[in-house]
């Protein structure tokens, strides 16, 4: 039997086989959703796989274009009966599109920008500085007043409306490398400050150190601008992605950590797929897989742990979005909910469609605008049906993406924040 | 007719982004739910509405261009199996809930919608949509109406049939007429009953007007363990001849319930023969005084273990591991038929006997899981490809099927008979019963091309044997050429 694929991890027959195209998949797909198209549901693309495998369609363009619109959410694994690993599949997959599949001039240069962008947070620095520019001036409001923003190609349309509102003191705020609790240590916690997350969303991470130290954990976060390879792992940019998984990996093995944790759904998740990444690199396969071991979501491990800082009430209607990369690769939906509700009086609403991804998906709502665009409008429309005061959900993509459609009087928050602000006993808003 | 010619006129009654002609596009349709059989068509059209379908259907009529009506593709007959050179109409864009008619009960919707999202939609009225078959959260209603589809629940409830007030149909010459009214009891012609389950040979439903019911007021689950698949049978006769009427009876026997658990963890228990899965609704005190008799009726057939549901979440596992029971085998075998087959409920215990008799003589596993309170069986012949045991096990798939008719019941209960098991019919037909059918078929496709080859009989397929696809007698020949 011929194959279409290279020979560099292929996607395995057996984990193909375990398809039985029973379509349970489907509803849950985000991109079968919007499109209706058997090319665009996970049984589609399996089956496509499937024949690429036996050779009988190519790794092509008419193929890599049901690849690259896949978000990745991986809904179809959590909904899948025969326990197919989709996660698997696609992951073999993208690379194999990313090394065989040509692509076009302004399709490169344009994936170029956002990978020497977004990974580099002192780069995204300058970059949102200059956006922060931008906005104040009156130039946004003038390039929108001229319809100039309507001739933007839809891809840096996305880029422009993605840029948060936020200060130039955020900005420059940084973490500090080492925060002590004021009792005894519970825990030795190592926190991922990420790339974009440090540059947009410090406030999370300042939010985070103080929870974890008022619980008992010694924090600390490497200053150094690691990408921990998410983005690249998930775009199928696969040696550029196990470097960084290396170099991340060397980064908290200098500081003997019995935890380390991500606050960010997408990097926790690959963080804790290095193991299988860098399963067959003899010097890495043991590092790999004792950090791996290691790492957690915050909501996980506050979930684990009983709580020493007391709880303030805090009145307020929130609505929980779950992000894909905690609810399907990290299988993590009881624990942030639990955790919110060990705050007093705050009442927890759960939205329609919820397994339904809000097309953040890692740098698809840069590279694959229109249905990151439906897919947002989509998951703004449940979340304000249940009128909440807040918005919460736990990875910065998600955060960025669903602010762009969120009614703009609705607030939206990572849930450690408000975990923050009820041990402070501060208003979270 | 040219290709291109074809494609133009498609284009101008669709529009260009509705009509599929690339071969990775093409392929990706060529099976339903189920993959033994694969046809790649010359084209997918994805209407909008129902003048887009109609129009699509008239260009199909006039060039006499076959066509098939595909929903989610999750037909376990082969039901939306593509015919060469035909054309798909999948109603994928037609997924709207056109209207919800509280006080009078009704839902208007469109085919694509599916059969799960109805219930969701009119859940906050107290209300649902009572067929469930167990692919419920992805088969679509226009499916439902094509397979007359049952589920679970149908014991009690009835089938599709039963919960339909009228459906908008473009008949196969490309005409738009409406079959039912909004209230029952219409003179003439049952046109909608026999439209229903007609499994898309009589036209396309492209909007459909759904009976809901009040959710009851009072659900209560048990899960019942056996030592033996004849003392659940009895069970379920005794529960019967009470007078009881249970929501849902379904059983499980060893094999079904190790891939169960397996897929969903809902508790099941690994170490029994068979497990009976009763339902009760209605309202309270009906309920738990009929719920106490099931309970005492199973404690009498020697239950080993009995297991209440204590809480909505836990009777939502334990349904979830039913339901998704068929997909779950695929953790247990690399490959399995699944086969519909009725018997008379008496004659359950007997049929069990036989099966397993069969699947030993075969060297073959079959998992049973089943829709028990109305005998709808659903054995699974687990095979394995690669170890050349498919031709066994296709084989004695169609004796389990031929062997339900031999006991007095029928080839299907709910999958339909699509292209699987077309020509088993004449098992259960005679030649007039299916002169009779075929007349009423003529009736509304004289040129048979809607969903040609599906339900009755042809002499062309049935010179093809089901099973996974492979090359025609005359094909291997080199008489015929497949294009």
């Amino acid at each position: 039997m011929s194959t279409s694929y290279d020979a560099h991890h292929p996607p395995r027959r057996d984990v193909l086989d375990e398809c039985v195209h029973c379509g349970f998949c489907l509803p849950t797909c985000p991109t079968y959703a919007v499109t209706g198209l058997e090319t665009e549901s996970p049984r589609g693309r399996i089956y496509m796989m499937d024949l690429a495998a036996r050779g009988e369609i190519g790794v092509d363009e008419a193929f890599g274009e049901h690849i690259d619109s896949c978000l990745g959410c991986l809904a179809c694994v959590t909904a899948c009966p025969s326990g197919v690993q989709y996660d698997k599949l696609i992951e073999s997959v993208r690379p194999q599109v990313e090394r065989n599949v040509p692509r076009t001039r302004a399709d490169t240069l344009f994936r170029g920008l956002v990978f020497a962008l977004f990974p580099h947070p002192g780069r995204l620095r300058v970059a949102a500085l200059g956006g922060i520019v931008y906005q104040r001036t009156g130039l946004r409001a003038l390039v929108h007043r001229l319809g100039l923003i309507d001739r933007l190609p839809a891809r840096l349309r996305a880029l422009e409306s993605l840029l948060p509102p936020v200060t130039v003191r955020a900005l420059f705020t940084r973490t500090p490398e080492r925060t002590r609790p004021s009792g005894p240590v519970r825990l030795r916690v190592g926190l991922l400050a990420g790339c974009a997350q440090r540059v947009f969303f410090g406030d999370v991470n300042a939010a985070t150190v103080r929870v974890l130290a008022a619980e008992g954990c010694d924090v600390l976060v490497p200053r150094d601008r690691q990408c921990c390879g998410a983005l690249s792992v998930h775009a199928g940019r696969e040696e550029e992605g196990l470097a960084r998984a290396r170099a991340t990996i060397e980064m908290f093995e200098r500081y003997r950590l019995d935890v380390v944790v991500a606050n960010v759904a997408g990097c926790g998740s690959t963080l804790k797929e290095y193991a299988d990444l860098l399963a067959d690199d003899p010097a890495w396969a043991e590092r790999a897989k004792a950090f791996s071991a290691k790492v957690r979501d915050i909501s996980e491990l506050l979930a684990e742990l009983t709580p020493r800082a007391p709880r303030h009430p805090i009145s307020t209607r929130v609505a929980y979005h779950d992000a894909c990369h905690l609810s399907n690769a990290q299988k993590i939906r009881s624990q942030p909910r639990a955790v919110l509700r060990s705050i007093p009086d705050l009442q927890l609403h759960d939205i329609a469609e919820a397994e339904l991804c809000c097309g953040s998906a890692g740098i698809y709502n840069l590279v694959e605008p229109e249905t990151a665009e439906e897919l947002g409008r989509r998951k703004a429309k449940h979340l304000e049906a249940v009128t909440p005061d807040v918005v919460v959900t736990a990875n910065a993509g998600c955060l960025l993406q669903i602010r762009r459609f969120l009614d703009t009087g609705i607030p939206l928050l990572h849930p450690v924040q408000l975990v923050d602000a009820s041990i402070r006993g501060v208003d979270p808003l | 007719m040219e290709h291109s010619a074809l494609r133009a006129e498609f284009v101008a009654a669709i529009g260009a982004d509705a009509v599929l002609d690339d071969p990775v596009s093409l392929r990706s349709y060529e099976c339903d739910g189920l993959t033994g059989f694969r046809v790649v068509p010359e084209f997918v059209l994805l209407p909008t509405d129902t003048a887009q379908v109609a129009a699509a259907v008239a260009i199909c009529a006039r060039h006499t261009v076959p066509f098939v009506a595909r929903g989610a593709g999750t037909c376990l007959s082969g039901g939306s199996l593509p015919v060469a050179e035909g054309v798909v109409i999948s109603l994928q864009k037609l997924r709207s809930v056109l209207e919800i008619d509280v006080e009078n009960r009704r839902a208007v919707v469109q085919p694509g919608v599916t059969n799960l999202d109805v219930s969701k939609a009119v859940a906050e009225y107290g209300l649902y949509f009572a067929p469930d078959p167990s692919s419920q959260q992805v088969c679509t209603i226009g499916g439902n109406v094509a397979e007359n589809s049952g589920g679970a629940h149908c014991l009690k409830y009835g089938f599709t049939v039963h919960h339909i007030h009228e459906v908008q149909v473009v008949l196969p010459d490309g005409a738009v007429t409406t079959l039912g009214a909004p209230s029952p009891h219409q003179p003439g012609y049952d046109l909608l009953g026999a439209f229903v389950g007609s499994e898309g040979t009589l036209g396309i439903v492209t909007r459909i007007t759904v009976k809901l019911l009040a959710t009851p007021t009072a659900v209560r689950t048990l899960v019942a363990d056996f030592p033996s698949v004849e003392q659940a049978g009895d069970t379920v006769t005794g529960m019967i001849a009470s007078g009881i009427v249970p929501a849902a009876v379904e059983m499980m026997d060893a094999l079904a319930l190790e891939a169960v658990e397996a897929s969903v963890q809902a508790g099941y228990s690994l170490d029994t023969a068979a497990a009976l899965l009763v339902e009760l609704d209605g309202p309270p005190a009906e309920v738990a005084t009929q719920f106490a008799e099931i309970e005492q009726l199973c404690k009498d057939n020697g239950t080993t273990k009995l297991v209440i549901a204590p809480t909505p979440e836990a009777r939502a596992a334990m349904w979830k591991g039913r339901k998704a029971a068929f997909a779950a085998v695929g953790r247990i075998s690399p490959n399995y038929f699944v086969q519909d087959g009725v018997v008379p409920r008496t004659r359950l215990a007997e049929a069990l006997v036989r099966i397993s008799e069969m699947a030993d003589e075969a060297g073959l596993r079959v998992a049973n899981v089943f829709h028990a309170g109305d005998g709808n069986l659903h054995p699974l012949v687990l095979y394995s490809e690669q170890a050349g045991e498919h031709d066994r096990a296709e084989h004695l798939s169609t004796a389990i099927a031929e062997l339900c008719v031999d006991l007095g019941g029928s080839l299907s209960g709910e999958h339909g008979i699509g292209t699987d098991k077309a020509c088993s019919m004449p098992r259960q037909y005679s030649d007039v019963d299916l002169a009779t059918m075929t007349l009423l078929r003529k009736a509304f496709d004289p040129d048979e091309i809607c969903n040609p080859g599906k339900l009755l009989p042809t002499p062309r397929l049935c010179g093809d044997r089901p099973g996974p696809h492979r090359a025609h007698p005359l094909e291997a020949a080199g008489i015929i050429e497949r294009i």
